[in-house]
């Protein structure tokens, strides 16, 4: 009882860069803990005899420990625990979905002040960037156990996989079919949400522990999953995410300036496109931007697309605020830059000039009926409410299904209805032998760390596999 | 990073770049493309797979220089490096025996269809193929695809060399004079339009290879979607290849000036940036 008394519920808020300024820049929004905050935050931990946090986290970081670290100023100490678990520590702490995870299940979580776990996080993996000598001291390479494994696809789930297996002795080689590695990380996720110099430190990190990443490899174009296999190696790890846009399938959608959120967001991130013409790579907005979905996808498109200069951004949503299934704090982000949520509305068809371009989007409005099999509430179509909304420039951010390039060029690989690669949740195993499979093209769009998640237990089940323990 | 073996200029501006790519090599088939970056700063751009050779592992790319990166690609030399060169991408061109098959190409696309040619006629086709050129200086490859062809014609827009005319003129002939059971025709957007147009009168199955603006060239992005048959399509991993007949080639003209502003504005900076470079 006594030690209730001690509990302090003031969590420390994170600095952030202010919405006028930081809706015109692509610099990181949140700027992370200085280390009195992050001292200051660590104290409230109060050490748990009986974790709640730790449940939360699907990769089972040590949460009070490396708190406890912190607590006692040991970052070097608090940067090993850390990495133990979590070999991308400075993502996870910046995209974690923490309110649904590990800060979710802390036990001040009940007393509506949980532990700022993934802010802590990053103040750690930030702090180790800062101290490089710290990474020397750890570097511990381990002998070569004989075996590769060749693993397809650089997001979050293969880099895990990647990393896990290479700590373990095996020789890895990552097979990626763009010209950088992160994935998801580096095309899809903005740079002021995650920068691109944290992925790649990480990404560096992984190939600390001597894996080889070789870009430009499509695998079932440049090599099928059996030629790999024949080529020699004793596993494959299949983590290509499901990269292929869905769209809505309205009359006028291919008029020019209409942009799936991953080619917007892919020549935004990936190729720069903010720094056009310095980079080569061009993107399209006007003043008027209209996105349409309501999840994470849809509040970075219209968030890219306010930086890049447009003047009006709306997000066009056919349910209500409560059903938009984006994170609280980035759906707070957008409003406060500035985003305009035109919500229980519905595309109908898009409207072009002479030329071919985009210039207005016909909507109506929605009301909500019976909850359907997600459990919220169906849309439905009011008649007689159309009414049209002038803009130059669309993103259609509906979310992704999986890519088909490896599933129907390989051999015996069962697939779900949804086309997802047919995957053993806790060993990773696929129906095809020596094939493991795991992220968003076993599970469908999902988050980083649950692909991150999948890495690691396919990892583990690889080596047991391979070292006949199972 | 892939070696530049080898370079050929066919034209002043249209260059031959044999690129040491192994496992390209190992896989090409015609019709294949690559998605080739210039440099660290570059665009990713599609280029047809023109030739290959498994042993030499090497693949062939022609490109004509008509914007910012292609004039990046253009200053090369052979024992550069090229940073990416992904591939190859893309379904394969249908090689199957058809009987009479007539191979039309103009400009830089004369390059891509040779392998295509080379493949109908090793597939016991009788192939006739049909090359058309701006004028005389712009001739090149004629003994090659003439090599791979039972039957050769030439035209030159302004006469100055061979049949003067359009390829849709011959085109036309050979479809009234005898049975043609298949056309292929790439090139630029309207020619390919335009002999589309030309044997959809006769009923003849025309194959085209679009080629729509792309980033991955891996069915991720979409910005390759083409309307086929009034079906949305990626051109990247539904095609290149298309039944001319289907196509609606207004949208794909449109789509392909989406950034003809920037494409200027990008050109315009490198100039100035590269004067010395280029003059
Ligand atoms: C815009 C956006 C914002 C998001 N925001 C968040 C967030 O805030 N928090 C969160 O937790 N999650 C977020 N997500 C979801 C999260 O990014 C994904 O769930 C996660 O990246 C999936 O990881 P993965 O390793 O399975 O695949 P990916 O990250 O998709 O990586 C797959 C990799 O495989 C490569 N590949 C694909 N096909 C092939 C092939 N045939 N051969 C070789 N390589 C191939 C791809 O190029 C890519 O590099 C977001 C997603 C998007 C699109
Ligand atoms: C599957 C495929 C295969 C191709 N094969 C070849 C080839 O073998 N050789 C070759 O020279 N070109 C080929 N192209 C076209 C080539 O990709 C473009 O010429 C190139 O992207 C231009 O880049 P740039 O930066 O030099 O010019 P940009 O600055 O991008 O464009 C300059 C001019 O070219 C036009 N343009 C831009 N993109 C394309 C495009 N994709 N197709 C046609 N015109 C375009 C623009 O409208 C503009 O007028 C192919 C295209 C596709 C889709
Ligand atoms: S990895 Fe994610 S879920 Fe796990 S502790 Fe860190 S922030 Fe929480
Ligand atoms: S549950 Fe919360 S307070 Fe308890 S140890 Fe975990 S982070 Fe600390
Ligand atoms: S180029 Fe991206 S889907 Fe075709």
């Amino acid at each position: 009882m006594t030690e209730k008394k001690k509990i302090n519920l003031n969590r420390v808020p994170i600095p952030k860069q202010e919405p006028l300024i930081r809706r015109r820049n692509f610099n990181e929004v949140a700027l992370g803990y200085t280390e009195e905050q992050a001292m200051e935050e660590a104290s409230r931990c109060i050490q748990c005899k009986k974790t709640g946090c730790k449940v939360g986290c699907p990769v089972d970081v040590d949460i009070p420990e490396f708190i406890k670290a912190i607590q006692d100023g040991d970052m070097p100490e608090a940067v090993r625990i850390l990495k133990s678990k979590n070999s991308l520590p400075g993502i996870c702490g910046r995209v974690c979905p923490q309110e649904t995870q590990c800060e979710m299940t802390c036990n001040l979580a009940k007393k509506g002040a949980p532990i700022a776990i993934g802010r802590l996080e990053r103040y750690v993996a930030d702090w180790e960037k800062a101290h490089p000598e710290v990474i020397e001291r750890q570097k511990e390479r381990v002998r070569f156990n004989g075996k590769r494994i060749a693993v397809v696809g650089s997001g979050p789930a293969g880099l895990t996989c990647a990393a896990d297996l290479a700590k373990l002795g095996y020789e890895v080689t990552i097979l990626e079919a763009l010209h950088v590695a992160g994935g998801v990380l580096m095309y899809g996720i903005p740079e002021f949400r995650l920068p691109k110099d944290i992925v790649q430190g990480e990404v560096d990190y992984v190939k600390s522990l001597g894996v080889e990443i070789r870009f430009d490899h499509v695998i079932g174009k440049i090599a099928t999953v059996d030629e790999i296999l024949e080529d020699g190696y004793n596993a494959v790890f299949l983590a290509p995410g499901a990269g292929a846009p869905m769209f809505l399938n309205i009359p006028g959608e291919n008029f020019s300036n209409i942009y799936s959120a991953n080619e917007f967001l892919t020549r935004t991130n990936l190729m720069k496109a903010y720094l056009f013409p310095e980079y080569d790579t061009p993107i399209k907005v006007g003043r008027k931007v209209a996105v349409f979905g309501g999840g994470n996808v849809a509040m970075d498109s219209s968030r890219c697309a306010l930086r890049l200069g447009a003047e009006e951004v709306y997000i066009i949503y056919r349910r209500s605020r409560v059903e938009m299934p984006a994170r609280a704090e980035e759906r707070e982000n957008a409003e406060e830059e500035g985003i305009i949520f035109q919500l229980l509305t519905n595309p109908k068809r898009f409207i072009g000039d002479e030329q071919g371009r985009v210039k207005a989007v016909e909507c109506y409005e929605m009301e909500l009926g019976e909850p359907d099999e997600s459990g919220r509430r169906r849309p439905i179509p009011k008649p007689g409410t159309e009414f049209i909304i002038d803009i130059d420039t669309a993103i259609v951010a509906l979310g992704t299904r999986p890519n088909p390039i490896i599933p129907s060029t390989t051999k015996g690989l069962e697939l779900t209805r949804w086309g997802t690669i047919k995957t053993d949740e806790a060993t990773g195993r696929t129906s095809k032998e020596k094939v493991w499979c795991g992220g968003d093209m076993a599970t469908g769009a999902a988050t980083v760390i649950s692909a991150m998640g999948a890495g690691k237990r396919a990892a583990a089940d690889i080596d047991a596999y391979l070292q006949g323990k199972s | 990073m892939y070696r530049i073996l080898a370079r050929e200029d066919l034209t002043p501006n249209i260059h031959l770049f044999k690129v040491e790519a192994p496992l390209v090599a190992k896989k090409a088939r015609p019709g294949q493309f690559v998605v080739v970056r210039s440099d660290e700063k570059g665009e990713r751009i599609p280029l047809t797979i023109a030739d290959w050779d498994k042993e030499e592992e090497n693949v062939t790319i022609v490109f004509m220089e008509v914007g910012t990166t292609t004039r990046k690609l253009a200053l090369l030399n052979a024992g550069d490096s090229i940073p990416d060169f992904v591939g190859p991408l893309g379904r394969p061109t249908e090689i199957e025996k058809f009987g009479t098959v007539v191979c039309v190409a103009g400009g830089f696309a004369i390059a891509t269809i040779v392998p295509i040619a080379r493949a109908m006629k090793e597939a016991g086709n009788k192939v006739v193929s049909i090359m058309g050129f701006r004028t005389k200086d712009l001739v090149f490859w004629e003994e090659r695809l003439g090599s791979v062809s039972d039957e050769l014609i030439v035209t030159t827009d302004d006469g100055s060399y061979k049949r003067k005319g359009l390829v849709t003129e011959p085109l036309k002939e050979l479809l009234q004079e005898t049975k043609v059971d298949r056309v292929i025709a790439i090139g630029p957007t309207v020619m390919m339009k335009f002999c589309s147009l030309t044997t959809k009168p006769f009923g003849i199955k025309t194959m085209v290879s679009l080629n729509p603006i792309m980033v991955d060239g891996t069915g991720m992005c979409g910005c390759c979607r083409v309307s086929v048959g009034g079906e949305t399509k990626f051109a990247c991993v539904d095609g290149p290849d298309f039944d001319g007949h289907e196509v609606d080639w207004d949208l794909l003209m449109n789509r392909l000036r989406a950034y003809l502003d920037e494409e200027q504005e990008s050109l315009k900076l490198w100039e100035e940036r590269n004067k010395a470079l280029i003059s």
